[in-house]
Formats: C-alpha cells, sequence, structure tokens
C-alpha cells in the first residue's frame, strides 16, 4: 500500500502572543498514513492530536520538518488547493462548519469554490447526500436536524469534493450514543466500500475498536502504535497515560487479576464472551 | 419566546410569486415602492394597492401574516398620522379646540402617509415571505455584479449576509440556553426598572459574544477546509435563469408604473 500522508520529523510550536508564552506541541514527530487504511488517533485532552489534524491537510504548516501529502509538500501555497481536496476535515461541533441554510446548498459549498460546473454539483450533492444516508433531508434546514444527522451533512460536504482522504476532528464528541454510531457506521462504510483513507480523532476507545490501526498520542509524542489488539492488551501503559481501554479489555483484564486465564486481545464484545466461555469450559 | 421573532420568514410554497426569479422580484419591489411614492390620489393608491392585493392572493399569503407584520411598526405608523394630522395646515378647518386644529388637508395627509407606510412594508414582506433568504442574496450578488469593476466586495457581502442568516437561529438557540442557565443560577431578567432589566441583560450578551467569535474562528476554519478562497472562479448549484414568466412579470410591473405616472399627469 502507498503512503497517502507523511509527516517527517514535524514540529509544531503555537507562536507567542500577548503574554502567552510560545507553547510547543511536538517534536520530531514521525507518523505515515497508509492509503484505504482506517487509522483511528487516540489520546488524553492536550497532547496534541487536533493540531497534528490540522497539519494533514495544511490547515496549520509545521514550524520544524514537512508534511508530505501524496507526495506535494503542504507548505507549498501553490498546491494548498488540491491538498484541501484531496484530504477533507471534519470536526467537532457540526453547527459551526455548516456554512448554508439548505442542506444540499452547504453540501454543494466545496465544489462550488472549486469552480465545478453546475450540472455536476448537482450528481456531486446528491451522490454525497445517498452516500450519508440524507438524501430525503436534502431540501431542509440544517439548524432542525439532529446532531448525528447535521455530522452526517458535514461528511456529504467534505465528500462532494471527492477526497481521497477523510480526518475527523472528534466527530462524535458532542453527539448521543444514537448520532455516534450513525456518524461511525457512515465512515466505516467510506472507508471499507469506496476506499476512502480515514484518520479518525477520537476519545471513545469503542470507536477505535473497529479501526486498522490505532495510534496513541501522549504529551506531543507517539506512545505506542499499532493494530486495536496490540494496543488495547497494554492496559498499564494506556491508564498511567489517563486512558481508558474498550469495555471488554477491562473486563477481562479485571478477571485476569482475579486470577483467570484469559487473553487480552478480545476486542469485539462476542470475542470477549467466547474467550470467557473457553476459560470456564477449561477451569470445569 | 424568542423563536417568535419574523426576521425575514419564509413561507415555503410553489405558486407564481414563489417560482420568479429572485431578482425579477427585487426589482418589481423596486418598481413598486416608486410607483408608491409617485401615487398622489385616491386612483393612484388604488392601483397599487390593487396589485399588492393582486399579488398576496397570488402567492397564498395568509392575511394573517401580513398583519402580523405591521404590528411591531404600529407605533410608529400611529405618530407618523398624529404629526401629519396635525401640522398639516390647507383645506377647511374642521376642529379647532384649544391648541388642536385639524384641517382637512392634515386629514387626508395622514391618511395617505398611513397608507403609504402599510403598503411600503407589506410590500417587503411580500419579497421575504414568497423568496428564501438565500434566493435572496443569490439575487442581490447577481444584480450588483457590475459594481464588482469599481471594487464593491459584492460577493464578500452576499457571503457575510448568507452566514449572518444562517445563524440566526443558531444564535437565538444559543441565547435561549444561557437565559436558562442565568435562570438556574437566579438571575432575574423580569422585574425591577428598565435600567436594572438592561443591566440584567449583560450576562446574557458577554458569553454570546464570546461564543460567536468562537463560532466565527471555527467556521473561517472549516470554510477554508472546503477549499474557500474567495468569489473567484466560484460556481454555483443553482444558477439563475429568467424565464417567460419572469418578461410577464417585468410588463406587470412596467404597466403599474406607467399607470401611476398617466394618473399624476392628469393631476390624479
Amino acid at each position: 500500500m502507498s503512503t497517502i500522508i507523511r509527516a517527517e520529523d514535524l514540529s509544531f510550536t503555537y507562536p507567542a502572543s500577548g503574554e502567552r508564552l510560545a507553547l510547543p506541541v511536538f517534536e520530531n514527530l514521525n507518523i505515515e498514513i497508509a492509503e484505504g487504511s482506517f487509522t483511528a488517533v487516540i489520546g488524553p485532552n492536550g497532547c496534541g492530536k487536533s493540531t497534528l489534524a490540522k497539519h494533514f491537510n495544511a490547515v496549520l504548516l509545521p514550524t520544524g520538518g514537512k508534511v508530505w501529502v501524496e507526495g506535494k509538500d503542504s507548505s507549498d501555497e501553490k498546491m494548498l488547493l488540491e491538498i484541501r481536496r484531496q484530504i477533507g476535515m471534519v470536526f467537532q461541533n457540526p453547527d459551526n462548519q455548516i456554512v448554508a441554510n439548505v442542506v444540499e446548498e452547504d453540501v454543494a459549498f466545496a465544489p462550488e469554490n472549486l469552480g465545478v460546473p453546475s450540472p455536476e454539483i448537482r450528481q456531486r450533492v446528491d451522490e454525497a447526500l445517498k452516500t450519508v444516508g440524507m438524501y430525503e433531508y436534502r431540501e431542509h434546514a440544517p439548524h432542525l436536524l439532529s446532531g448525528g444527522q447535521k455530522q452526517r451533512i458535514a461528511i456529504a460536504g467534505v465528500l462532494a469534493m471527492r477526497p481521497r482522504c477523510i480526518v475527523l476532528d472528534e466527530p462524535t464528541a458532542m453527539l448521543d450514543p444514537r448520532g455516534r454510531e450513525e456518524v461511525i457506521s457512515t465512515v466505516t462504510r467510506l472507508n471499507r466500500d469506496q476506499g476512502i483513507t480515514v484518520v479518525l480523532i477520537t476519545h471513545h476507545m469503542q470507536e477505535a475498536v473497529g479501526a486498522d490501526r490505532v495510534i496513541v498520542m501522549h504529551k506531543g509524542g507517539i506512545l505506542t502504535d499499532g493494530s486495536p489488539r496490540e494496543v488495547f492488551s497494554q492496559v498499564e501503559l494506556l491508564r498511567k497515560a489517563g486512558l481508558d481501554v474498550p469495555q471488554t479489555t477491562d473486563l477481562l483484564f479485571s478477571l485476569r487479576g482475579a486470577g483467570w486465564d484469559l487473553p487480552l486481545d478480545a476486542l469485539t464484545p462476542e470475542e470477549c464472551a467466547n474467550a470467557i466461555a473457553a476459560a470456564m469450559q477449561r477451569d470445569n | 419566546m424568542l423563536k417568535d421573532i419574523t426576521l425575514g420568514q419564509f413561507f415555503p410554497g410553489k405558486t407564481v410569486v414563489h417560482r420568479l426569479d429572485p431578482r425579477t422580484k427585487l426589482l418589481l419591489l423596486i418598481v413598486y415602492i416608486v410607483a408608491l411614492f409617485l401615487a398622489k390620489s385616491y386612483f393612484s393608491y388604488g392601483l397599487v394597492l390593487a396589485f399588492l392585493i393582486a399579488v398576496t392572493l397570488l402567492g397564498k399569503i395568509p392575511w394573517k401574516a401580513m398583519t402580523r407584520g405591521l404590528k411591531p411598526m404600529l407605533i410608529f405608523i400611529i405618530f407618523t398620522a398624529l404629526l401629519n394630522l396635525f401640522y398639516t395646515k390647507g383645506g377647511t378647518l374642521l376642529v379647532d379646540w384649544w391648541i388642536f386644529e385639524i384641517w382637512s388637508d392634515g386629514v387626508r395627509t395622514a391618511f395617505f402617509m398611513v397608507l403609504r407606510i402599510m403598503m411600503l412594508i407589506c410590500g417587503t414582506f411580500l419579497l421575504t415571505y414568497t423568496t428564501s433568504p438565500i434566493a435572496l442574496t443569490d439575487a442581490l450578488e447577481r444584480l450588483l455584479n457590475p459594481l464588482k469593476k469599481i471594487h464593491v466586495p459584492v460577493h464578500e457581502l452576499a457571503m457575510m449576509m448568507s452566514i449572518a442568516l444562517r445563524f440566526i437561529p443558531t444564535l437565538i438557540e444559543e441565547t435561549d440556553k444561557i437565559i436558562s442557565a442565568q435562570k438556574a443560577r437566579g438571575a432575574d431578567f423580569e422585574t425591577g426598572s428598565i435600567i436594572r432589566r438592561a443591566k440584567a441583560l449583560i450576562p446574557i450578551l458577554v458569553p454570546l459574544f464570546v461564543s460567536a467569535f468562537r463560532r466565527a474562528d471555527e467556521l473561517a476554519t472549516a470554510m477554508e477546509c472546503r477549499c474557500y478562497h474567495g468569489g473567484e472562479g466560484r460556481t454555483r448549484l443553482k444558477v439563475l435563469r429568467y424565464a417567460r414568466i419572469d418578461l410577464f412579470a417585468f410588463f406587470v410591473g412596467a404597466l403599474l408604473l406607467a399607470g401611476v405616472i398617466v394618473l399624476r399627469r392628469f393631476g390624479l
């Protein structure tokens, strides 16, 4: 698989302003995101995961090192629009990223900016809205929709650019459980069916379980990086960094503490149940 | 309570009036206002009023909506009526009591002024009732497009307007939330003198402004992420096109204006 985003010795410092001192966020970070992958980035508040995400589509430019998006340098101003078109971004608060007061007009915003001819905009908007399952709502006012629906509109708005990668910065943080489920299943479907690379920044461990790869950030560095099974079985390490583990891992970890012989890498509820059942049979 | 604000309220529909190009409607409104200000007599007022009523009926706008729009202007209308009634002299003296004098010309001017203001408001409301705000800003941007040559930031202004319209419901919701939060902590907005009540608004306005700025910042980032780079090279999802019906509407507008001018020529 080829690499879509590569951060090379990436450093970033928020500049000093007024009485606030310059704030270094991370130093010499190296990350590669593979094309077509589903990567989850987790970490406690203030670990720099949102700042990192903003480097992926040149909203922020590195103060040291380089970010390469499909081989293009993110600090090259001529490539700016092309990079932003390829790497779509969805933010936390759905209200603050919806521009228009009709759903389809909002989804059309990005292709309009790109100068796509009107008939093709129509086609892209319909396609994007159908993909996220919001086609029936195309003439509604966004402020009357639920949080999950609004966030799906925001995803459709990004899809209309036909990006190769979508970066989602805590897209479910302000949603209820149902909205969260809607958004995550939409994103998973995009990755699986359309091969769009997904980078999901989240603090819900359960959402990271479905990813191909989990990167754990801590204090501006990478604490651990690997498949969900590898990452979440390091329970002590994650706890020390102030992070939760998925409920299944938590249960298995507690049972192990009580003397049961259980693996820690059973992540889905079914796997977890099977592992416990197997252990009980062995005991009998 | 804050949700009742009618600001550019739109009644969706599929009538002839709704289907007209927003540019046509905007231009017709200007024609209508000019005709209204040229009108001098019962006949010409009657003509303009007939036009107003015809459009209201065609657009199937409920009469209640029209009168509701007039309510906030009531004080202004009454004030204008009284001023004209007492300060216009001429014709025959009708009432002469203490310091008050009412002349027949005063009654006539007051009547026409009130009629003019009411018709002005109704006409404007007719436009916002039958045209979605987004279509309206679109029309404004298109109509003012020639001004770009003299460096008027037409696109930016239209974009600001449509974003403002987009955020009105969001900010109203937010205000409601802040009011509830302050009430829950014992804030009192309903009692006391006007000054006291005005002071009580400060704890609402400050958080509202702070959050509005934060929203603006986030929105700007989100817009940049979706490749927004000003009006240059921008295309639109819906392209405005004049149809035959617009031509007909312009014809009616011209007829109205001509009618008023002709009546004025004959001193009517």
